[in-house]
């Protein structure tokens, strides 16, 4: 690893005269999991790293009007454990349970997690899912962006100069509706997902779909929102065929690499499947 | 650059002078002296490197000690109470929990976490948390019951219920 300057910022207004200071030549770290090893493989060459850890504010969990809260650093265990994301959000606890090993789960937070930007990732499906925005700090305020429209390219977001992004916003699922995150893993239980799918179905009284979002992981550069196949199956009645037909225009919306875990027409092929299990798998959650 | 970094590491108190790169593994191993901690992968993945920091486990070989500056640091040395093993520690020789040894700091280790998130775990709940800490000399039988028999021994110490009775 090159050397570098460390500094440990106690607070927001910290952080921001240092990333003023330091401008491109800074790393932002919060727990540090992908950072460090991006910077032992020499990836990453910041002159000067930023600890967010000693800023006390950002790791806190709140149920609000809007939905629940999440701050920045918390961790991916702490949201495990965490009795307002059990109640209001089982999917996000389900789905951080997903990532890794408890190890990493103890050090790697939420958003960090995000901020990095691999599509590889199990949190990006279900909280795009779920409707969550990301906030990004910097001196001139707040700015919320949709985390659909967050994620900009392979390892690229829309974090601007002199922005921290510190809480994330997931409204609570709708009612009457199912979610469900799978994680396709034929290789071992700590790897990526091959493929990743999160789905959330609103059942509405009459037993047609009332909403759908279906958003895969490990297929783009992105997570990707399969728009076209919640189209085809919103308004719909919720049967097999329908939800068939949705889940074969998913291929169309991914574009996978080929690597050691499948080739891309692989990956295509189990896109499809498992967007209809998420689907179906979803439904059948609707209590 | 050099920084000022201070680690409570098995109880005793370290004022370091060290560069930002110092990852914790390196730190303990070369800076404090206590070799028990183990480097493998280098990537966070293995667990041979298992620490806890402020009572949970990371992995030390993708920690920059410099990021974990006033925290408490329990390694493989700080486990023996009062001179005596740590009853996971016996556990593991009582039931040959292993063979070569390069991963058993971080498996007791994280075994530790494992017990004191959930004391009474069951089979199922064992090998979901050790998941993360790899064996090349596939002796996983003899970790997952060298667990078990720990957990047993620990409750009746305690007064809690029978391990593998569910969590």
């Amino acid at each position: 690893m090159i050397d570098f300057e460390f500094h440990s910022p106690t607070s927001l207004d910290e952080a921001f005269g240092l990333l003023d200071q330091y401008g491109e030549d800074c790393r932002i770290m919060a727990g540090g999991t992908a950072l460090v090893i991006q910077m032992k493989q020499r990836l990453s060459q910041p002159g000067h790293v930023i600890g967010l850890r000693k800023i006390g504010s950002l790791n806190s969990i709140e149920s609000t009007p809007e939905g629940v809260r999440i701050g920045a650093l918390c961790t991916q265990h702490q949201i495990i454990s965490n009795p307002v994301i059990a109640k209001e959000l089982p999917l996000l606890a389900d789905t951080f349970r997903k990532v890794a090993t408890p190890r990493i789960r103890n050090m790697a937070t939420i958003g960090g997690g995000l901020v990095n930007g691999d599509p590889s990732q199990d949190p990006p499906p279900s909280l795009i899912a779920l409707g969550a925005s990301v906030v990004l700090t910097s001196n001139s305020g707040d700015r919320v962006v949709p985390l659909e429209n967050f994620f900009i390219d392979y390892y690229e977001t829309d974090v601007q100069p002199g922005e921290v992004l510190t809480s994330v916003l997931v409204p609570q699922a709708p009612a009457g509706s199912g979610a469900v995150y799978l994680k396709f893993l034929p290789r071992t239980a700590d790897d990526y997902g091959t493929v990743s799918v999160a789905a959330v179905v609103s059942k509405g009284q009459d037993g047609t779909c009332k909403d759908v979002r279906i958003v895969l992981g490990s297929v783009g550069v992105t997570a990707i929102r399969a728009t076209d196949a919640e189209d085809a199956l919103r308004g719909k009645a919720l049967t097999d065929e329908n939800i068939r037909a949705a889940a074969a225009l998913v291929k169309d919306a991914v574009d996978p690499l080929d690597d050691f875990r499948g080739s891309a027409e692989y990956k295509t092929d189990m896109a499809e499947v498992f967007a209809r299990r998420a689907v179906e798998q979803s439904l059948a959650s609707i209590s | 650059m050099n920084h000022q970094v201070r680690l409570k590491v098995n109880g005793t108190d370290h004022e370091l002078d060290i560069p930002a790169r110092r990852l914790l593994v390196d730190c303990i191993r070369y800076d404090i002296g206590l070799t028990g901690t183990k480097e493998s992968c280098s990537v966070g993945v293995c667990g041979a490197c298992a620490v806890l920091v402020d009572g949970e486990m990371y992995a030390s070989c993708i920690t920059l000690a410099a990021s974990v500056d006033g925290a408490e640091i329990t390694t493989i040395e700080g486990i023996a109470e009062n001179g005596n093993l740590h009853p996971i520690q016996q556990a593991f020789i009582d039931h040959g929990g292993f063979q070569c040894g390069i991963c058993t700091p971080g498996q007791v280790i994280a075994a530790k976490s494992l017990l004191e998130e959930n004391p009474t775990p069951t089979e199922d709940e064992i090998k979901d948390y050790m998941m993360g800490n790899l064996c090349r000399c596939t002796g996983y039988y003899g970790i997952l019951n060298s667990i078990a028999a720990a957990a047993k021994i620990m409750n009746e110490a305690a007064g809690n219920k029978a391990a593998g009775s569910g969590g």
